[in-house]
């Protein structure tokens, strides 16, 4: 026997539990200097964090074995809250996303974001990779099914990365590419239908990126401050804390969606690409993590979370300095909210366990 | 472990897996290279370019809060206004020496300690070139001041704001509520964009329930700023929508006189329009004046409120569950025709107790000698006590549930601010659920007397009384008359009362026993309320009720005067008239007031007079 460390024994791997560390660390930094110097709105962020750690921790305990097989089960309650949500849920901001227990507050969507990429990996390596035409038109429902769900609510963004998150597990997979093909023209033509379903806010927002100058407030004027903090903050940035566009309150939505801007602004382009560095460590040592994995359905599972991970950052990003439209996607770990944190950090304890419980084949 | 997780082709698997990734990594870095790509070109290309638009950046879009709607009575008197009021307020990044400034204003006008401590809390929450207010409500002479030497104060501004203001206050507190600051809660639940300039939301009552109407559409302008961030002209405008003014169906004056008729006791009165659910009055006392929450309350007064023995924060009429009492009697009767069960004719002989067969135990009546011969039409009218039990025991508890069930009792009623309690009809489920015991005879002889498990809240007893007024017809209560468009005053929402038959009888005429019975009780020779029937000039259809607040022994008496006013019982009646086409249906409870006939009908008596003496004067004006 391997004589073990305390960190293989607390599950934990260590290189990723670092970039985890750094990159919050780097968020409550920023956040303070967004919020215009806010001491509370911070300590409270630290303490989300930190308990956030700890589901982590937590989530690494649970062998993947019992994952994989729970995971039918999570799904179905998942499918249940939802539906939950549906007719009883709080409306929040004109949209129905929350679950009120009493004691806590929250997003049943939100867990979908892990569970969806769990059920699939489950779903396929049951049946093997590549995965057979019935095991695909399965899987195509598990994840149809939540997305129409949450976007009913109307919570675009995160109906969005449940589906990206489904969609990359079947990539993994080795779904073949004529296949691929085939959802993106079905995803085409569905478009003028879905057209149809959506919310007319939804429909408003739509036509607000075609057409920016409509909402004087909207994503036209959302872009244009964000692209100005940005540029002005040049090779080395303005200097902690004397961002002006923030601190002038130029730029909307300063600690949550457009973080990343207060940060370009502030710490320039070393600071992004530091930033955007430990990102691709992240990443990289996950999907390290994930291919090392003995089973398949680890590896489908941990690919699904990262892969999921960098879609979060890339439309985050992508938003902020104008390549693509607003959705309302928070930067991952950084921006300022509890909800996703915790479903990030509980994927990174999930991926943390395949890892780490990675001998029990073995035994 | 049994490895589920089975290996079909390790190999293949793994291969076909690592491709994939690889694939999905050469183009993350393709995609990551494109943004950085961007970030590079913004950064350092267009450098120049941004820094410029940066430093000459001076137009910012600025929220525009829309006025609230206005709240009217049905009558036209205004029960929530805005109005303004001047605010001192401070900005911090502008002023050197913070706290010199502050000795010298306080020189100038009266500031309290408790002013300063607030002012230097709310510096730690807020953003930088954001106002802070230092005191509220300053008078015109302490604005003229201020505004003589404010070349002396730079970052010191006196800011008027519209202010929620209840001109009534207390006498409907706990019909309109009040707005407060929107807190961490309301933020997670509200519209940002649409509440970006608003700092107050509806916290309870009409206000909450009508938030959305009240409120408005936020507009936009756009401003020119100076370096500092204080703005200089302003550019563009759209302007907001003010919120709906909205007219309840509140009669003032007869609200008003039920706070008075209430004054110094702790009680409920609830008077409704059977035709059509509206309700004239609500009280619930006492009450509290809704004006402290709108700035927020202080500690101190906040815990004389919750410490206060009347609990005047508590809503009597809505959350209030009081034992019936008699006031049950007319429904359960008509309950005892509809099942045929009684006849009106039926006798029953009252020596002033009950037992059941095979037990020693005395149910008394509240008349020590008894009533003697007792027919229905007697038994309600003198509030026979020993004629119900009777009747309880023959009926039984389920078609008693089932009965009270029908007039409302035990559900919500439906009113459109909500937060109501449910009350209790108890059942034999019920029981076995709560207690994991069997429903005892005993139990249902009590419940015939409004007594033992049962509950109500004087809403469910106005709604249940309106019912009867109705013959089985009835209408969810509401406030909600009208919704008006303040701008042109075209009405845009109107209350749609949809009228329902709750309650149904074989034989109409058993309508007429009851009512004709409640008839007796004010216009009898021997009616329990006969003092307030003597001499009005309409018919009132009632029922008293006394309600025990402690059980009083086998062979004890009642003297109130030997018992803490608290444990005294409550006064309970319910009226509705004119008995020929009902126009108003009343339920008072007065608590620990003593009798029904004796403290709760006289009110009722006040009220019915001033309603209908109102509508004489208005028809003849």
């Amino acid at each position: 026997m391997i004589e073990r460390t305390l960190a293989d024994r607390m599950h934990v791997d260590v290189p990723l539990l670092i970039g985890l560390v750094i990159l919050c660390s780097m968020g409550l930094v920023i956040l303070y200097s967004a919020s215009g110097q806010g001491t509370d709105i911070v300590w409270r962020q630290g303490i989300r964090m930190f308990a956030a750690f700890g589901v982590l921790l937590l989530a690494a305990q649970v062998p993947p074995a019992t994952l994989a097989r729970w995971s039918i089960g999570v799904y179905a309650l998942g499918i249940l809250l939802l539906v939950v949500v549906l007719l009883f849920g709080d409306v929040g901001k004109g949209a129905q996303r929350w679950l009120d227990l009493g004691f806590v507050r929250f997003q049943p969507s939100e867990m979908m974001k892990v569970v969806v990429p769990m059920v699939l990996a489950w779903l396929i390596s049951e049946g093997g990779v590549p995965p057979r035409f019935g095991r695909v038109c399965l899987s195509c429902i598990l994840i149809i099914l939540p997305v129409l769900m949450i976007a009913k609510q109307p919570d675009l963004g995160t109906a969005l990365l449940v589906a990206c998150a489904g969609f990359s597990v079947l990539f993994v997979a080795g779904l073949s590419l004529r296949a691929i093909m085939g959802f993106a023209v079905v995803a085409g033509a569905a478009m003028p239908v879905l057209w149809h379903f959506l919310h007319d806010y939804q429909r408003q927002r739509v036509l607000m990126f075609l057409d920016p100058q409509q909402d004087p407030l909207g994503s036209g004027y959302h872009i244009i401050q964000s692209q100005i903090a940005i540029g002005s903050g040049g090779l080395y940035g303005k200097g902690w804390l004397n961002g002006t566009q923030s601190h002038l309150e130029f730029l909307p939505e300063r600690s949550t969606d457009f973080i990343f801007a207060v940060f370009c602004e502030e710490f320039g382009l070393m600071g992004a690409l530091l930033l955007i560095s430990v990102y691709a460590f992240v990443i990289g040592r996950g999907l390290y993590i994930s291919v090392k994995s003995q089973h398949t359905f680890g590896r489908l599972f941990g690919c699904g979370i990262v892969l999921t991970f960098f879609v979060y950052i890339i439309v985050n990003m992508g938003m902020v300095s104008g390549q693509v439209p607003v959705v309302g996607i928070p930067l991952p770990l950084v921006s300022h909210g509890g909800t996703s944190l915790v479903t990030l950090l509980v994927g990174f304890g999930m991926l943390m366990a395949i890892h780490t419980h990675r001998r029990f084949l073995a035994e | 472990m049994p490895p589920r997780l089975t290996l079909k082709d390790p190999g293949q698997e793994y291969n076909l897996v690592r491709r994939r990734v690889l694939f999905a990594a050469v183009v993350m870095v393709l995609l990551g290279l494109a943004l950085v790509a961007r970030i590079f070109y913004l950064q350092v290309i267009q450098h120049e370019h941004f820094t410029t638009l940066s430093q000459h950046n001076r137009v910012k879009i600025a929220p525009i809060s829309p006025m609230r709607g206005l709240i009217f009575s049905r009558d036209g008197v205004l029960l929530a206004d805005n109005r303004p009021s001047f605010s001192l307020e401070l900005t911090p990044e502008r002023i050197e020496g913070l706290d010199q400034t502050l000795v010298e204003l306080r020189r100038l006008i009266a500031i309290g300690d408790a002013d300063v401590t607030r002012f230097r809390e709310l510096l730690k929450k807020k953003r930088r070139f954001e106002g802070v207010p230092l005191r509220f409500n300053l008078s015109e002479e302490e604005v003229a001041r201020v505004s003589l030497d404010r070349y002396r104060f730079p970052g010191v501004d006196v800011v008027a704001r519209l202010n929620r203001y209840y001109p009534l206050g207390a006498n409907l507190a706990h019909i309109i509520g009040y707005v407060g600051m929107i807190d961490e809660r309301d933020v997670e639940t509200l519209d940002k964009s649409n509440y970006s300039g608003t700092a107050h939301i509806g916290k309870l009552g009409v206000e909450k329930a009508y938030e959305e109407l009240l409120h408005g559409k936020v507009g936009y302008q756009q401003v020119e700023v100076n370096a500092q961030g204080r703005v200089i002209r302003v550019l563009d405008r759209s302007p907001p929508t003010p919120g709906k003014n909205i007219s309840l169906t509140l009669d003032v004056s007869l609200q008003n006189l039920a706070v008075q008729a209430l004054e110094g006791r702790r009680g409920a009165i609830v008077a409704i329009d059977p035709r059509d659910g509206g309700i004239l009055a609500m009280v619930s006392a006492p009450g509290f004046d809704p004006n402290l929450f709108v700035n927020g309350i202080d500690a101190a007064s906040y815990r004389r409120l919750l410490d206060s023995p009347g609990t005047p924060l508590v809503n009597r009429v809505l959350q209030g569950k009081y034992p019936p009492g008699s006031t049950i009697k007319p429904f359960l009767a008509l309950a005892g025709l509809q099942s045929g069960v009684r006849h009106s004719a039926d006798e029953t002989w009252c020596p002033g107790w009950f037992a059941l067969k095979g037990s020693e135990h005395r149910y008394r009546d509240w008349k020590k000698g008894g009533h003697g011969r007792m027919a229905m039409r007697q038994a309600i009218a003198q509030s026979c006590d020993v004629y119900f039990y009777t009747l309880a025991h023959d009926l039984g508890i389920e078609r008693i549930h089932d009965a009270l069930r029908h007039f409302g009792f035990g559900l919500p009623t439906g009113i459109d601010i909500g937060g109501e309690a449910a009350g209790m009809v108890p059942s034999r489920d019920w029981k076995r659920k709560v207690f994991e015991q069997p429903w005892y005879p005993g139990e249902t002889l009590i419940l015939g007397i409004g007594q033992g498990y049962m509950l109500a809240t004087p809403m469910q007893l106005a709604a249940a009384t309106a019912t009867m007024a109705g013959r089985g017809w009835r209408a969810a209560p509401h406030l909600f008359l009208s919704a008006r468009d303040p701008i042109n005053n075209e009405t845009v929402g109107e209350a749609e009362p949809r009228q329902e038959k709750r309650v149904v009888v074989d034989d109409e005429a058993d309508w007429d026993e009851v009512i004709t019975a409640m008839l007796e009780v004010t216009h009898g020779a021997r009616g329990t309320a006969r003092r307030i029937g003597q001499g009005a000039p309409y018919t009132i259809a009632g029922k008293t009720g006394t309600a025990q607040v402690i059980g009083v022994g086998q062979d004890e008496d009642y003297v109130a005067e030997e018992i803490p006013e608290e444990l005294r019982d409550h006064a309970l009646f319910i009226a509705f008239a004119p008995v020929e086409s009902p126009r108003i249906a009343v339920a008072i409870i007065v608590e620990n007031g003593g009798s029904g006939s004796a403290s709760a009908a006289p009110i009722a008596r006040i009220l019915l007079d001033h309603y209908f003496g109102a509508k004489v004067r208005e028809s003849a004006g």
